[in-house]
């Protein structure tokens, strides 16, 4: 089948890249773009390995075709970090210990920093819903419920230090 | 790495310092490469495999023209293509890596398609035209015990007079019950990239637990000697047992492909795939019959177990034998008469799961004790303390009586008294027991449960030999430190372990060490990272290195430092002695001039194992670690709805290594264990086919099925055994834990309101199915 241009912006760099139609999100990032970090766990839309942040919201990037892409802006976690310095939700991440064999963290990430932009001072039971579409096997989910508290409260005073 | 990341101080590191996974920035970068992560090859092929529909039938013809003619295929390999050993059963030689004649399962492979991208080979693989004269299939493990069928012989270890003392003994109870299996669900599936390299020889990535037993295979099936296969990990997205032996058929295709092919190839299986073809945790039916007195002491314990093993040997003899071990486990049963049949079913072969059947094997004792506390109308609790092991055990009253194992092994480090003691106290049980109580009197629809569970569980492979490991150190002239080690990082945080025990022993900063990819050409002959054992042994042998250095680095540091050997101290990147200190460092450059080896293997063997597989007896292992947890739910009984209220932990990990990582181990472990015993259910169709086989119908616990109160705390105390540091194993005892959650659910149904005698037929998994079944006094279907 023909190829399609499309026009994506990931992690703040402009691409204009022909794609087979029918390619999905998450190979166009890791075989095109080499961007790796998104992982594939289940190609089913279940486990949220592959979880990316498509026009501010968070996709399953193994169930969503690169061409739907199409002009839209995408972050995965190698976007999260700012000229080196790491995202809150990644320091978070760091300090409370939230990951253990890692491979669901990108995801975890990723979903992480959009639930605060969507819910800047969620609960713990709203962490727990937040992310109830992010499976991960070795943790337990208690360092990562952590993780995100540790990066609510970050974020929160950096915003009240730049009001 | 921003102010913020900076780790704290990091000089006492094996005071059990709680240091971030050594991979964690690389983690939440996005840059720690797994297997499919690594950089492809130019001119890499991709591997899938074409199955079997069928449970059990005779392969008659096979047609693959429209597989090979499949646009992007480069070749289609069977079991013909193989020049030499066509098995990756690691004990038995029962295992085909792609099956000849006769399929045993639904999901087996027959034949692998190697293509220009994964999509053409996994659509050419469903092409295959096969002829099958099917056979009757052997689905249930009841059946397969029937009629005697086994994938090794039945296990059976007696103590004592059973049949006398059952006849004896003032109550007795009879059942059977049982608990399901459980998928593996590492996060990141099966995967191998094999890279063929020059003067024949061949270097495989592979997710694997055991790269060892990958390089031996592979070189089998080809024919080879080991020396040209080299096996390579860095890392495991998850492993839990499922990546031990079962990662080796993926590790042989992918291998047998790049021989034929001449290329790179990789393959990464579907999950799908992942789950239909790969085995599981075993799941146990028991029947048991056992003696007690009024108050609940067990007088004689008769018990058979039946396992699904599925269609091949694979680990199902060990897993039996560890079962049988851990029958007891905290508890001494003077008179006993155990026997294991590992049933051959035409399913998935079944296989390693944190806990190697001692978890199985646990859960019986924990379903008996239950029965007998609901008969006498006692709290369970007490019919548990009333069995533990001698208070007292210990050299100064070894022989005296309850603190010998049914295999034999003396409990010399027994501390489940205090542990669940403390527990009681710190949960608030007896309170608590009291308000369920009253809360179920005025409840119609909604009952509370809880239950206190203890665990012991027995470190060290239950195999002697397995209890070995290896290690490399290298000290480089600008003093910074790489290690290298037999152990495999999963997630357990076994490199971040090691890297502080080297660290520890060198006086450096565990900044400066950094730990390499596990790989066959290194460190050869090394077990599985399994049994819990990887820090123990590996740990071990690292020190063993790391300490021969500071050996030959003694010498040296006392001459620059003009002092006695004996005042030398290795501590905080620098060496001091005679009132003076030097870096370690230049300490290390003026050796190099000296012409001191800066670098050591190290070796460790756990002592004083023995073990008799005939007798079932011996000394299998090095210590036991203990644990206990309190949990408490609520049940729906017109729905079989519950909800996790609770959880109390206090687990024994001797003197932490590092305590946040073990914190993790427990905490991950419990709610894999939730998962194992209530919402984790596989399901075989009358065909033999695995229904359950992805996410979508197979539900591990997420974040919001976790208990709101979650406390776990670390039970202090050094290992009484001489292991590194005076820790413990982790990985595998916490998932005994969950038994609390069970047993919370059993006496929501059961509410010990509802007087003597009322035992709920409840299985494992408690499925809201299961409990509503129960809960509605529903025949067991
Ligand atoms: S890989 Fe996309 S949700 Fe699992
Ligand atoms: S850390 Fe392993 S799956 Fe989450």
């Amino acid at each position: 089948m023909a190829k399609k241009l499309i026009h994506v912006t990931v992690n703040g760099q402009s691409h204009e890249v022909a794609v087979e139609p029918r390619l999905l999100l998450i190979h166009f990032l890791r075989e095109q773009l080499n961007l790796t970090g998104a992982h594939i766990g289940c190609e089913t839309s279940h486990c949220g390995a592959c979880t990316v942040d498509l026009d501010g919201q968070s996709v399953k990037s193994c169930t969503h075709l690169a061409v739907q892409c199409d002009g839209s802006s995408i972050t995965t976690v190698e976007g999260l970090a700012q000229n080196g310095v790491l995202h809150a939700v990644q320091e978070g991440f760091y300090q409370e210990h939230g990951l253990q064999c890692g491979f669901c963290t990108p995801g975890m990430l990723v979903r992480a920093q959009r639930l605060l932009q969507e819910n800047p001072n969620p609960t713990e039971d709203e962490i727990r819903q937040g992310m109830s579409g992010n499976l991960c096997r070795c943790t337990g989910y208690q360092n990562i419920v952590k993780a995100v508290q540790y990066a609510a409260k970050k974020l929160s005073q950096a915003a009240a230090a730049a009001a | 790495m921003t102010p913020d990341m900076t780790p704290p101080d990091m000089t006492r590191d094996l005071d059990g310092r709680s240091l971030p996974h050594e991979s964690a920035r690389l983690h939440v970068m996005g840059a720690a490469h797994y297997t499919d992560d690594i950089p492809e090859i130019q001119g890499t092929l991709y591997a899938a495999m074409g199955v079997s529909s069928q449970a059990h039938a005779v392969i008659e013809a096979m047609n693959l023209e429209a597989v090979k003619s499949f646009p992007g295929v480069v070749a289609v390999l069977t079991a013909q293509d193989i020049a030499g050993e066509n098995n990756h059963g690691s004990i038995l030689h029962d295992d085909p890596i792609l099956a000849k004649d006769l399929v045993q399962f639904i999901g087996q492979p027959i034949f692998a398609v190697i293509a220009t991208s994964t999509d053409s080979a996994r659509k050419a693989a469903r092409l295959g035209d096969i002829k099958y004269q099917n056979l009757p299939p052997v689905l249930s493990p009841h059946d397969a015990h029937a009629q005697k069928s086994y994938v090794v012989p039945p296990m059976r270890l007696r103590r004592g007079d059973v049949a006398e003392k059952l006849a004896a003994a003032p109550h007795k109870l009879s059942g059977t019950f049982s608990v399901g299996g459980q998928e593996q669900f590492y996060l990141e599936g099966q995967i191998s990239y094999a890279l063929p390299r020059e003067n024949q020889s061949l270097h495989v990535y592979c997710s694997t637990q055991h790269p060892t037993e990958m390089q031996m295979l592979i070189a089998h099936m080809l024919g080879w000697p080991q020396h040209r296969v080299t096996v390579e990990v860095r890392r495991m997205g998850g492993g839990f047992g499922g990546k031990e032996t079962q990662s080796a058929q993926f590790a042989c295709i992918a291998a047998l492909a790049a021989h034929h092919t001449g290329r790179p190839v990789k393959l990464r299986l579907d999950r799908d795939d992942d789950m239909m073809i790969t085995g599981k945790r075993h799941c146990f039916y028991y029947d048991y019959s056992v003696g007690f007195d009024e108050t609940g002491l067990i007088q004689a314990l008769k018990l058979e177990m039946i396992l699904r093993a599925g269609y091949s040997a694979d680990l199902s003899g060990p897993v039996a034998t560890r079962a049988i071990c851990h029958v007891d486990n905290a508890y001494y049963l003077s008179d006993v008469d155990l026997a294991a049949f590992c049933a051959k079913t035409n399913t998935q072969s079944n296989t390693a799961f944190r806990g190697f059947g001692g978890p199985q094997g646990a859960m019986a004792i924990e379903y008996i004790i239950d029965d007998i506390a609901r008969h006498l109308g006692i709290d369970p609790l007490d019919v548990r303390h009333r069995n533990f092991y001698g208070k007292n055990a210990g050299a100064k009253n070894a022989g005296q009586g309850r603190d010998t194992t049914p295999y034999g092994q003396t409990v010399t480090d027994n501390i489940i008294h205090d542990l669940v003691e403390r527990l009681q106290q710190s949960s608030d049980y007896r309170r608590r027991r009291v308000l369920i109580n009253d809360y179920n009197k005025n409840s119609k629809f909604l009952r509370k449960g809880i239950a206190l569970t203890p665990c012991k569980f027995g470190i060290s492979f239950n195999v002697v030999h397995l209890n070995q490991a290896g290690a490399l150190v290298h000290v480089y002239g600008d003093g910074t430190v790489l290690v290298n080690h037999g152990g495999t990082e999963m997630g357990q945080g076994l490199h971040t372990k090691i890297c502080q025990i080297v660290a520890a022993e060198l006086g450096i900063t565990p900044d400066r060490v950094r730990v390499t990819a596990t790989v066959t050409d290194k460190v050869p002959n090394t077990s599985a990272t399994a049994a819990s054992t990887g820090a123990d042994l590996n740990g071990k042998a690292a020190q063993d290195a790391a300490a021969q250095i500071r050996g030959r680095l003694l010498p040296v540091a006392a001459a620059m430092l003009g002092c006695a050997e004996s005042e030398v101290v290795f501590a905080n990147n620098r060496v001091q002695g005679g009132g003076k200190s030097i870096g370690f460092n230049d300490l290390v450059a003026k050796a190099y001039m000296a012409r001191v080896q800066l670098w050591s293997d190290g070796f460790y063997a756990t002592p004083g194992l023995h073990w008799d597989a005939a007798s079932m007896t011996g000394k299998p292992f090095f210590y036991f670690c203990y644990g206990a947890a309190v949990s408490e739910v609520t049940v729906d009984t017109l729905t079989g709805e519950w909800r996790l209220d609770r959880v109390d932990i206090l687990h024994d990990v001797g003197r932490s290594l590092n305590p946040a990582i073990d914190r993790g181990q427990i905490e991950g472990a419990f709610i894999q264990g939730l998962g194992w015993l209530t919402t984790e259910q596989l399901v075989w169709n009358d065909k033999g086919r695995l229904m359950t086989h992805a996410p979508s119908t197979y539900k591990i616990p997420a974040s919001h099925d976790c208990p709101p109160v979650f406390n776990v705390a670390l039970y202090e105390a050094d290992n009484a055994a001489d292991t590194i540091g005076r820790s413990k194993a982790v990985g595998e005892p916490p998932i005994l834990l969950s038994f609390s959650v069970f047993f919370a659910i059993r006496d929501a149904l059961a509410g010990l309101a509802a007087g003597k005698g009322s035992s709920p037929p409840l299985n494992a998994p408690a499925s809201c199915e299961e409990i509503f079944r129960v809960a509605n006094g529903f025949k067991a279907v």
